[in-house]
């Protein structure tokens, strides 16, 4: 089977796995509009809602069987909210814990790092500890089948899954982030945090709800992450990574260019898996985030976030 | 007196008390992933945290009613030293050094061969590397998480270099250990330059993930390479060091204290190298590098060129140590693991960034906590402790246990708003204008 046979089933899954990578990027450049700070700890917060969601399939899930209907439909809801707010509270304690007190003092930059790397240890371990560290499947919540051929790609019901509630919230967040009052706040504080406190906008306000919100989309995501490629005490540094690097591609403090940037992220890593080895797959992120950095720092949109949307 | 501010003082203790019982709680298996959650609910462990916690708290909101009583006497106790004599500040520490380096040459003699084994793999390695690293992030203010590459590449080379049958891929000549250490210096070095290159122009967060990546990159490929580097299962056999000299012959063995010596030496060595690398003209540079990147270029510090110089100085000690590390014991791709990394990070942060000495009590005092908690914790759960005295580290003494009294003014004059200490720029919604 040459490259062309399976272009389109790469295609499909490519996009799946990269609209993951935009949920989470998202995170990471909301963050960073708003306090030109890279949250190292992310992909932790990626992980504890992964493992917040798992607690409420595996609790709720009645019996051995696979459920089908509104029950699985219900299940799935419980999953991903459940694995958003514990996902949002993650986040929410990482900025008291890890960052607000930095803040407080307006520490040096590298102090905002350190801490998270702290915070991110303490997290994994304590997963590790706490989980376990073996992967922790996620129980059927539906029948996987194929739903449909896309030009001769299979597409399952997961695919669907995944992709769907991705898209929905990246939708919901850009409309957010575009319209609401409090997406006003996080784009005027991250055009200019001195002025936006001058004009009434309650900055600490901003930087805890910007903090949930990426929680949230990270916690969700890393629900749907964990259906597909099971949960584990370190699931999150991979695709913490290349979220990152799927925020940098589109040009990091932009929401729009952090969708762009997983989808393309996730294609170019798909079919890169498929020419090269897949056990190279992690390498293609890698090179993919430093051929950026050297020939196009800004990213593909560029923009920052109080310009955006 | 009960207001808010207390109650969420409460919280706060009541939430640590939970934190702790979890995290001295019982561990989970992955059959039963919340197993371990539960149990550490109803233990009654739990309950000891939590008092402890509510007398925390009690001690704490004591403090403050009693501040006005006691505040006189701390103020005077924290009135600031008057600046010391050049003199004293030059050949002041010189009494103080000479104790440290006794008690160092004393201690291995009156410790277990376990605690030897240790103080040679955990602190005297990772005390050379926290030197190295500091010449990156505590004197040029660069981050850099990849670090334990350099130290890879170090390792891999003495094997490459040193031994026919270690790995798989090997030289068509044998060397003596000791020749393989330039060899490895400068291909570390080397490969400190190939990485900088593209990537010190950017922004330091952009660095310290760039790093990352190639951390992670360089273990994978060790990984996955089989018929070269063995792949994981390691690498056996490289020769132990050795002297061939006329008149002199004596070769490392099993005995730790030998080794432990020889890093001892090395480590002094080194110290007082980036001692005066520091005070030199390089060491000014990168001075004014971290504190204003912008207005170092401006007065013509030529700032890549330094930055490089930095990154490939803390790579060839990181080449370095992984020759010794390499010619002491086994070792495979998971001696190089990103956590390594990260420890050598919170030893550099833990001991004081930009000292020396902060880099040596550093390794000293976290890999003491670890061979400390050996015995009492599964050896995985060391990261958590790891990872809250990070934090704890940031939130209460940024400059670290033994801070150098520059990075200490840098630190109090970036939080008043002048400057940064570090060649990420300002403070994120700092006062800083810039």
């Amino acid at each position: 089977m040459g490259f062309a046979d399976q272009f389109w089933q790469l295609t499909v899954d490519g996009l799946m796995v990269g609209s993951l990578y935009a949920v989470i990027a998202l995170g990471y450049t909301l963050v960073y509009g708003v306090l030109q700070l890279i949250n190292f700890a992310h992909s932790e917060v990626f992980m504890l809602g992964a493992f917040g969601g798992l607690f409420a399939a595996r609790g709720l899930l009645p019996g051995g069987s696979t459920p089908s209907g509104m029950i699985s439909v219900g299940l799935l809801a419980a999953g991903l909210a459940v694995g958003a707010a514990s996902g949002a509270a993650a986040a929410f304690t990482l900025e008291r814990v890890a960052y607000r007190p930095l803040r407080r003092r307006s520490a040096p930059r590298l102090a905002y790092l350190i801490s998270a790397i702290g915070a991110s240890l303490f997290a994994v371990n304590l997963a590790g500890k706490e989980f376990g560290r073996q992967n922790v499947p996620v129980p059927a919540l539906f029948t996987n089948g194929t739903v449909f051929h896309l030009f001769g790609a299979q597409v399952s019901t997961q695919t669907v899954v995944v992709f769907g509630a991705a898209v929905v919230m990246l939708v919901l967040l850009d409309r957010l982030v575009a319209t609401t009052r409090l997406g006003q706040g996080i784009r005027a504080v991250a055009q200019d945090a001195d002025t936006a406190v001058l004009m009434g906008v309650n900055v600490e306000r901003v930087i805890i709800l910007t903090f949930v919100i990426g929680g949230l989309l990270a916690g969700a995501g890393g629900f749907l992450y964990a259906m597909t490629f099971n949960a584990s005490y370190n699931m999150g540094f991979v695709p913490g990574v290349k979220a990152f690097t799927a925020a940098v591609l589109g040009g990091i403090g932009n929401v729009r260019g952090a969708m762009l940037g997983g989808i393309l992220l996730g294609l170019v890593e798909s079919y890169g898996g498929y020419v090269f080895q897949a056990s190279y797959k992690d390498v293609i992120a890698f090179l993919v985030l430093v051929g950026i950095l050297m020939v196009r720092p800004s990213g593909l949109l560029g923009a920052r976030l109080g310009r955006a949307a | 007196m009960i207001t808010p501010a207390r109650l969420r003082q409460l919280g706060v203790c009541l939430t640590l008390g939970v934190v702790a019982a979890l995290v001295t709680g019982p561990s989970g298996d992955s059959a039963h992933p919340f197993r371990a959650l539960r149990q550490s609910v109803i233990d009654p462990r739990i309950g000891v945290f939590l008092g402890l916690a509510v007398g925390l708290w009690v001690v704490l909101v004591a403090a403050t009613e009693l501040r006005p009583v006691l505040g006189r006497v701390t103020v005077t106790a924290r009135a600031r030293r008057p600046v010391r004599a050049t003199f004293e500040r030059r050949y002041g520490n010189v009494g103080l050094n000479v104790v440290l380096l006794a008690i160092a040459i004393v201690a291995p003699m009156l410790v277990s061969t376990a605690a030897q084994q240790s103080m040679v793999n955990d602190i005297g390695i990772y005390a050379l590397l926290a030197l190295g690293l500091n010449v990156v992030v505590g004197y040029a203010g660069l981050l850099d998480l990849g670090y334990i590459a350099f130290f890879a590449i170090g390792a891999y080379v003495a094997a490459y270099f040193s031994s026919s049958s270690a790995m798989p891929w090997h030289a068509p000549f044998i060397l003596n250990p000791f020749f393989v250490l330039p060899i490895a210096l400068v291909l570390a070095a080397l490969a400190g330059v190939i990485l900088g290159a593209p990537t010190l122009r950017l922004r330091g967060d952009y660095l310290a993930i760039v790093t990352l990546g190639f951390g992670e990159i360089i273990q994978l490929i060790a990984n996955n390479s089989d018929e070269i580097t063995n792949g994981p299962r390691g690498v056996f056999g490289v020769p132990h060091l050795s002297v061939d000299l006329p008149g002199i012959h004596y070769q490392w063995g099993i005995d730790p204290l030998p080794y432990y010596y020889l890093l001892l030496g090395i480590v002094v060595l080194v110290m007082i190298a980036f001692g005066r690398l520091e005070r030199s003209r390089i060491g000014r540079a990168w001075a004014a590098i971290r504190e204003d990147e912008i207005a170092a270029e401006a007065t013509g510090v030529p700032t890549l060129r330094m930055k490089l110089l930095a990154f490939a100085i803390g790579a060839s000690v990181s080449g370095f140590a992984g020759v010794l590390l390499a010619t002491k014991q086994f070792f495979n791709p998971q001696s190089f693991s990103l956590q390594s990394s990260f420890l050598v990070v919170a030893v550099v942060i833990f001991g004081g960034m930009g000292s020396r000495l902060g880099a040596v009590t550093g390794a000293v005092v976290l890999q003491g906590l670890a061979f400390y908690l050996r015995d009492k914790v599964p050896p995985t759960d060391r990261y958590i402790y790891f990872g809250a005295v990070i934090i704890a580290m940031m939130i209460f003494r940024p400059q670290g246990l033994v801070p150098s009294r520059r990075r200490r003014r840098e630190i109090e004059l970036a939080g008043a708003g002048a400057g940064a200490s570090d060649s990420l720029g300002a403070a994120p919604l700092g006062r800083t204008v810039t």
